[in-house]
């Protein structure tokens, strides 16, 4: 278990570096801020040079299927990177979560005509299900529409679970043909969607899907933490720089004890959450058994030191850290978003409880 | 060397050893001649300059092979701490006269450095060591010494200086604890027991030949001894090892204990135990690297936080149980002759936890340690560094 290698490879750093170049460049945080204000002009250009400049779109797509053969390694570095920019593409609900579903051994060839589509980052889709829903929670294909979908914004086509009578299926639907309904959303860098799909619209992909969609919602878990570590760090070196230049009382204030102290915990907490989503993306990369007790003890805890590091950020910039121009509060509303997202860190516990054997009352 | 190699050396020795007749101190003693006993040691002191990372494997092949060990337990102080010192400050003579019947348990070793006045600010330490002929007299006051009572020497910081600031006045020394002069009395600590000692040194005599570094220089080789000690408390564990291993048995054994508040905060702190073994591994992965730092001190933060929250929360688990203490020895001044935080009852665990935040560091100093060698914050403001010593208000 533990025997993983949880170091980035020289490889896995080239990759990163292309992420964080393309993204200084490209997402700038001002424009980042300007989403809350309904400006989403950022989003479609900086996803298509991630998404078919750098090919990331089809970063874990199998090479037969024309994507790049990565592992959830490679997604998870691209995942920090995105986390520290809080980037407004949709990496992790069409590259990882909508393309896994669609890795599924129950694809058909319509499935696998769109996998080749989407790897190629001509189109991009969405999993039609609640952002909150977490791997192991219930997953029903109902008529009607489905709240607070991540990803459905920035998608030309929508992977809709329907319950049949022998079982769950997926249907790609195309986007135009649904009404996706703009929510005003905690974090608008990943705005939610209301989607209503038509009654027996759109091609089925996946047949017997149910496990394929708890295997995508699993990954997208393990995933989200990178994602949630990225955006810490963000959190931690910006507060860092700050108190090293913010003088009060004739000194900068990162000299005082009651500031060092909570940084120190802070560091202490972000490299814990380093090593849990580092070894969640290791694990799910070769497979290991011990993916699904990896997956629930990263979002236990990563999910909660990130919405820390949020917190801390605003709290030890002081004022500057509750306006509107600072970044801070980006921050903060990604990462509370993100605690809730595939599951809280309390859902993961329970779901933690079966897979090691802690049961509790009446277990 | 392959590890292959190194396994062919311990069958060719363990050939002409054999574990079952060789007397025990005899087999130990031939092993370190044969460099078999901490190989990455340098040849003649009981090594071959191996790598670290093939230790274990010797380990394990003269466990199997129903060897004896050194009891690496009774002498934590002498194998972590004296022996790499000397390694790296001693004369050819001290490391030649000190490190076989160290490594081999015939001699052990404990450490004089802290004193009622010298805990965190250990740099302050009075205790006196006065040139006399080829030698040295010593006076003074250690506390916190554990395993003095078994000790046959000592690795003992002094001042030699109080004209000089507190880092450049101090010297490190080797002190015989059978020297008359010393006086070993137990200290008894909140778990009833008495696991350290003060140690009251009255004109104790010690050559000069057992100087270890240069006058004045003891500061640095201090130093290097409390980076052995940090160094030495993350190791390779396996899933549910050390507390949370004693918490999570406790809770399957009695289900009729659970209640859903503490359940919740059970998987809370056993995520939280598993993270700290990631990060472990991570950071040991880090080290092999070449990636050294002083991050060992933000896992001995970590370390101690989830240490006795697990401990406060098996008590709870454990409700009237965990009110009984210690059944077979209560509260009686004991002498134990090894440390063991995860062994005994839940009410010693929890009050033992206790000395996870202060010794070795408080986890205040701790987090100064990493604000500033880490994060690059500014130290502390300070009066002390630059004064002489003697000037020093106290």
């Amino acid at each position: 278990m533990s025997d993983l290698d949880l170091l980035p490879t020289e490889i896995e750093e080239d990759l990163r570096g292309s992420v964080r170049d393309l993204l200084g460049d490209r997402c700038d945080p001002a424009a980042v801020i300007a989403m809350y204000d309904g400006d989403r002009s950022l989003v479609a250009p900086l996803w298509k040079a991630l998404a078919a400049d750098l090919g990331l779109a089809g970063l874990l797509v199998a090479e037969e299927h024309g994507g790049h053969g990565a592992t959830a390694r490679e997604a998870a570095v691209v995942l920090e990177e995105l986390g520290r920019h809080a980037a407004p593409v949709p990496f992790l609900t069409s590259a990882v979560i909508a393309t896994s579903v669609l890795e599924s051994d129950s694809v058909t060839p319509a499935g696998r005509e769109l996998l080749a589509a989407l790897a190629s980052g001509e189109r991009t889709a969405a999993l039609v299900v609640p952002w909150s829903t977490g791997p192991g929670s219930p997953v029903v294909g109902r008529a009607g529409t489905v709240t607070s979908v991540a990803g459905a914004l920035d998608a030309d086509v929508l992977l809709v679970p329907v319950t049949t009578t022998s079982g769950l299926e997926i249907r790609a639907v195309a986007a135009e043909r649904a009404t996706v309904t703009p929510v005003v959303s905690l974090d608008m860098t990943r705005q939610l969607a209301d989607v209503t799909v038509p009654v027996g619209e759109g091609e089925v992909v996946v047949a017997d899907a149910e496990g394929a969609v708890r295997d995508a919602l699993e990954l997208g878990a393990a995933l989200l933490a990178s994602e949630q570590v990225g955006a810490a760090r963000w959190c931690l070196d910006t507060t860092l720089a700050y108190v090293k230049v913010r003088r009060q009382f004739g000194r900068v204030v990162g000299g005082f004890q009651a500031i060092k102290h909570r940084l120190a915990d802070l560091y202490t907490g972000v490299e814990s959450a380093t090593a849990a989503a580092r070894y969640a993306a290791v694990a799910h990369a070769v497979a290991d058994p011990d993916a699904p007790v990896s997956t629930a003890v990263a979002q236990a805890f990563c999910s909660d030191l990130a919405v820390l590091a949020a917190e801390e950020a605003v709290q030890l910039h002081g004022g500057i850290g509750m306006t509107w121009e600072h970044p801070a509060h980006v921050y903060l509303k990604r990462a509370k978003a993100d605690q809730v997202a595939l599951g809280t860190p309390g859902r993961h516990r329970a779901r933690l409880a079966t897979l090691v054997d802690l049961p509790g009352v009446g277990g | 060397m392959s590890i292959e190699g190194l396994r062919a050396l311990v069958a060719d020795f363990l050939a002409g050893h054999d574990p079952r007749t060789t007397d025990r101190l005899e087999f130990l003693r031939a092993r370190y001649d044969a460099g078999l006993a901490w190989v990455a040691y340098p040849q003649g002191h009981g090594g071959r300059g191996l790598p670290q990372a093939m230790q274990p494997e010797v380990d394990r092949l003269f466990a199997e092979a129903g060897a004896p060990d050194n009891r690496p337990g009774t002498n934590g102080i002498g194998l972590g701490m004296a022996a790499p010192t000397i390694l790296s400050y001693g004369t050819e003579e001290q490391k030649d006269r000190f490190l076989r019947p160290l490594w081999t348990g015939e001699e052990i070793w404990c450490q004089l450095f802290s004193e009622p006045g010298a805990g965190s600010d250990l740099a302050n330490v009075s205790t006196r060591a006065v040139r006399d002929g080829d030698g040295w007299v010593v006076n003074g006051q250690k506390v916190w010494t554990s395993g003095a009572h078994n000790a046959r020497y000592a690795i003992l910081v002094a001042r030699t200086d109080p004209d000089q600031p507190k880092h450049f006045g101090l010297t490190y020394f080797l002190c015989d604890m059978t020297d008359p002069g010393v006086d070993v009395r137990p200290l008894r600590q909140i778990t009833g027991e008495a696991e350290f000692n003060e140690v009251f040194l009255t004109d104790v005599r010690i050559p000069d030949s057992q100087r270890l570094g240069a006058e004045g220089e003891g500061w640095k080789v201090a130093n290097a001894t409390l980076n052995n000690e940090r160094v030495s408390i993350g190791r390779s564990a396996e899933r549910e090892s050390g507390m949370i291993g004693v918490v999570a048995r406790t809770w399957r054994e009695h289900p009729e204990k659970r209640t859903s508040e503490l359940h919740d905060r059970l998987l809370r702190l056993w995520a939280e135990a598993e993270v700290f073994r990631m990060t472990g591994a991570r950071l040991r992965q880090k080290l092999a690297q070449g990636q050294p730092g002083p991050e060992g001190s933000a896992m001995k933060l970590a370390f101690a936080r989830i240490a006795q929250q697990l401990s406060g929360l098996e008590l709870e688990i454990l409700g009237e149980d965990g009110l009984r203490y210690e059944s077979d020895r209560g509260w009686s001044m004991v002498r134990p002759e090894t440390v063991d935080f995860t062994g005994r009852d839940a009410g010693y665990r929890y009050l033992r936890a206790k000395g996870n935040s202060i010794e070795g560091g408080t986890s205040e100093i701790l987090r100064n340690v990493v604000a500033e060698r880490v994060l690059g914050l500014p130290g502390e403001h300070r009066v002390d560094k630059t004064l002489p010593w003697k000037e020093i208000p106290r």
